[in-house]
């Protein structure tokens, strides 16, 4: 090949790489990167592992061209260059072992510096669930201030092959399957299992936790806007570990609190339904 | 070196020491039987290893085939479960970590210059048990196949869950071919430490080697945790421990340490001594001396020792303090500078060489191109933040078939490739060979890199089903039609290897003109491998050796000879 067709290639080869580095996670988007938008600390997840990727692109490219490039240029050719003998270049070799923990550093300091965001609840918004609506919440109370930055504790835990969640409050509130938060409300977990081990994860409201029998596992989201966010069982718990799905659905605070009543409602009401069927079992034992 | 090792004359009939009472060896099935010679031991590891792997691959077709689609009827949930434990345990426990051990039981000696292992006949116990294992392992097909992942991770696996003897057929098997490699460990270290040839002084001893002596420590360390928690399981199920049992005041995380304090070790121990294969071919092929030998042998060392202080990198969405996550991200990146000082010394081997495609070349090359994938999604995976999502994933699956296949079975089909000359005594058909290597590759990337993002689009790993709404639907459908196409790939290389068992041409002692000593001896080798033992002068006996014959007949240029087939 010509010098200059061969300069030409080349330099067209490489335009073509930074074309793809650059394009390729634009147009790919969602398929190369975690699903985020959800809750803040799935946002910075995908943020941190972007960071990583775009770093890991470019050692990518590196180490594929060179390999590449080895082994098209210096195939086998009749009447070639003898090939070159050389065993080692301590300079070249320590260089890429320093090049390499180098890059690790970086990213320890960048996992660091996302670290609290991801890890750490933030308050509730102003627009989030009234204060002490989780803890005391009661038709009969007067309304206290709105948002005052207090996070709703919900307690989950997982069943073959089912979730539960347990609210706060002195009266039951709880659901399966489908749990109700507020929004602009930071929500923290709980997590355990009663059974198996299970794992708690809504890819869009970030990362997962293991719910392990005699653990209790912690994980929070802050929802922004209302919508419904879907997730699985993430670690194999029997037969219908791929059915054990879950929902979370973010409502306005006070959608979320007539909902919380109308469970507890249901709840007494069924609770009551089935003593009253005891009450009535046993008396009818009784005249037997 | 006597003169005469190397013109290839006769020497003189040796003495022979007639013992009485001790009759002829038997023929046929039965010398395969009693035989103690590591040659045939290391033959009838790849035949049974080789014939578990296409056991472990349709398993792994089979899954594929339920996942083309959503609402795939092929398997029920409980059979789905049972075919992702069986592929698991099968690919790792009876394929990868034992076809190394055939390939190290064949090779070591005659690379080191031995006649034989140092203990013949616990090699062939060794061979012997990992065989039971799988049989009896695979017994439990029959019955109630295990369900709870080659994990198997407690109380899932516990009776009141799985009540059915497939859990207890894979302790068993985890207790036999546990035993199996032990033995064979131990084997590897006092051949290595003890039998070496005169000269091959520890920075003399072939790359392959350094792998194989590192992988038998690793596997003496890392064994006995797994030994003990497969026995603790055994009596959590039948004789009412409550070791791994919350309710009884056990733990369940308990279980998941000691697994993966053998569990990750174990990921060493199935990729370094592939990393040892192509560390071997490469340099054959580039008609280059390795690039910083030195640096590669203690790369082997480091992340040897590093794959010992992380396995809690299994276990970041567990409750577990921030510190010790922290921990463990930490020395997990720290494995990625040895590893990536091995890719780019097998690139700069490359470098300036002369480099001759043969098949074996071509899985060589495709090893690190391939590895580098796995590690870079590694690093990703090492982030525990990052890994919050990701853990469970189908993007954890593609990683690690990156790793273990994309690593190491490519390797594996390299040094089949390389050493099959050797073994037979005939070249493999280089056609086939390379149809083979093109579809694997294409085949494998089609099947695996897609499943990234599956994983990232929220689909976790061990999954009968997923829902249409999650949006995998053209990512499993690409992924199956690979998995058929990585299936041809592996079939071609099958019918390679039994069409030119009959028909390949004669390869010669050293078709390949390689560097160590296994291509001194005739092909197959003779019984006792050597009558004289070259002294080694260098990392590359072969090459001194045959500098040494052509200087020796100059206008004749005649490859070595050894002195006498011995049988």
């Amino acid at each position: 090949m010509p010098v200059g067709r061969k300069r030409l290639v080349l330099s067209a080869l490489a335009g073509a790489l930074l074309l793809l580095l650059v394009a390729a996670p634009a147009a790919l988007g969602d398929a190369i990167t975690p699903e985020s938008g959800g809750s803040q600390n799935a946002n910075d997840i995908d943020t941190l592992y972007k960071v990583t990727l775009y770093i890991a692109i470019v050692i990518f490219l590196i180490v594929e061209g060179t390999l590449i490039w080895s082994i098209v240029r210096f195939r086998a050719r009749r009447g070639g260059p003898e090939p070159a003998q050389i065993r080692g270049n301590t300079p070249l070799e320590l260089g890429w072992t320093v090049g390499a923990a180098l890059i690790l550093v970086v990213l320890t300091v960048v996992t660091f510096l996302y670290l609290n965001g991801i890890k750490n609840p933030p308050a509730s918004g102003a627009n989030g669930l009234r204060a002490d609506a989780a803890q005391f919440a009661s038709i009969d109370q007067p309304n206290p201030p709105k948002g005052a930055g207090k996070p709703l504790n919900i307690h989950v835990n997982g069943q073959q092959y089912v979730w539960r969640y347990d609210y706060p409050g002195q009266q039951p509130l709880f659901s399966y399957y489908e749990m109700v938060v507020p929004t602009d409300t930071t929500v923290t977990l709980d997590v355990n299992a009663s059974d198996v081990i299970h794992s708690w994860w809504i890819p869009k409201l970030g990362g997962k936790v293991d719910g392990v029998p005699g653990h209790t596992n912690q994980t929070w989201f802050k929802i922004e806007k209302p919508g419904v966010y879907r997730g699985q069982c993430a670690e194999l718990c029997g037969e219908g570990h791929a059915d054990m799905r879950a929902i979370v659905k973010a409502v306005p605070p006070d959608e979320y609190e007539a909902w919380a009543n109308r469970q507890r409602a249901d709840i007494l009401a069924a609770q009551k339904a089935l003593s009253q069927q005891r009450v009535q079992r046993e008396k009818g034992g009784a005249v037997r | 070196m006597e003169a005469s090792a190397l013109t290839g004359e006769r020497a003189a009939p040796r003495p022979e020491v007639v013992v009485p009472g001790l009759g002829d060896r038997p023929r046929g099935w039965l010398e395969w039987l009693t035989t103690t010679d590591h040659k045939k031991i290391g033959i009838m590891y790849l035949f049974a290893t080789f014939l578990f792997f296409i056991i472990g691959g349709v398993e792994a077709l089979i899954m594929r085939l339920q996942l083309a689609q959503p609402n795939g009827t092929l398997v029920d949930p409980p059979t789905y479960n049972g075919l992702v434990t069986m592929h698991g345990t099968t690919m790792v426990f009876l394929f990868v970590v034992p076809v190394l051990a055939g390939f190290g039981n064949y090779v070591v000696p005659l690379m080191i210059g031995a006649r034989d292992m140092a203990f013949p006949r616990i090699n062939a116990l060794s061979f012997w048990l990992l065989l039971s294992g799988g049989i009896v392992f695979y017994i439990a097909v029959f019955f109630e196949p295990p369900q709870a992942g080659w994990t198997m991770y407690t109380p899932l696996s516990d009776d009141a869950y799985l009540p059915s003897g497939g859990v207890d057929a894979w302790i068993l098997l985890i207790h036999l071919t546990g035993l199996s490699s032990l033995l064979g460990a131990i084997n590897f270290v006092a051949t290595i430490h003890n039998m070496r040839a005169k000269g091959m002084s520890w920075g003399r001893m072939p790359l392959f080697v350094w792998a194989i002596l590192i992988y038998s420590y690793l596997l003496i360390t890392a064994l006995p945790s797994v030994a003990a928690a497969v026995t603790m399981l055994l009596t959590d199920r039948h004789f009412g421990t409550d070791f791994f049992d919350a309710t009884g005041g056990g733990d369940p995380l308990l279980w998941q340490h000691l697994f993966w304090f053998f569990g990750h070790p174990e990921v060493y121990i199935m990729v370094l001594p592939a990393f040892g294969i192509i560390s071997e071919v490469i340099p054959v092929f580039s008609r280059k001396p390795i690039f910083g030998y030195k640096a590669i042998a203690a790369a082997t060392v480091a992340i040897a020792f590093l794959g010992l202080l992380v396995w809690a990198h299994h276990m970041f969405a567990t409750p577990t303090a921030t510190v010790v996550l922290a921990f463990f991200m930490l020395s997990s990146f720290t494995i990625a500078v040895p590893t990536g000082v091995k890719i780019f010394n097998w690139i700069a081997t490359m470098w300036r060489g002369q480099i001759v495609f043969k098949t074996a070349m071509m899985f060589a090359t495709a090893l690190p191109a391939l590895f580098v994938i796995g590690g870079i999604s590694g690093v990703l995976l090492a982030i525990f933040p990052v890994d919050w999502q990701l853990h469970d994933t189908y993007f954890v699956v593609a990683h690690l078939h990156y790793v273990l296949f994309g690593g190491s079975v490519f390797g594996i089909f390299a040094g089949l490739y390389y050493w099959f000359p050797k073994m037979s005594g005939r070249l493999m058909s280089e056609g086939l060979g390379k149809l083979s290597f093109w579809t694997m590759f294409v085949g494998f990337n089609m099947t695996f890199l897609v499943q990234h993002s599956a994983g990232l689009s929220g689909m976790p790993r061990r999954i009968y089903d997923y829902p249409e709404a999650l949006h995998v639907t053209g990512y499993n459908l690409v992924s199956t039609i690979g998995s058929f196409i990585l299936g041809v790939g592996v079939l071609v290389s099958v019918i390679n290897v039994l069409v030119s068992l009959r028909s390949g041409r004669r390869a010669g002692n050293d078709p390949w003109r390689g560097n160590t000593l296994e291509w001194f001896v005739s092909s197959p080798p003779p019984e006792n491998n050597f009558d004289v033992v070259p002294r080694v002068r260098s990392v590359e006996p072969m090459k001194d050796i045959r500098r040494e014959v052509e200087r020796a007949n100059r206008p004749a240029g005649s490859v070595a000879q050894p002195v006498a087939s011995g049988t």
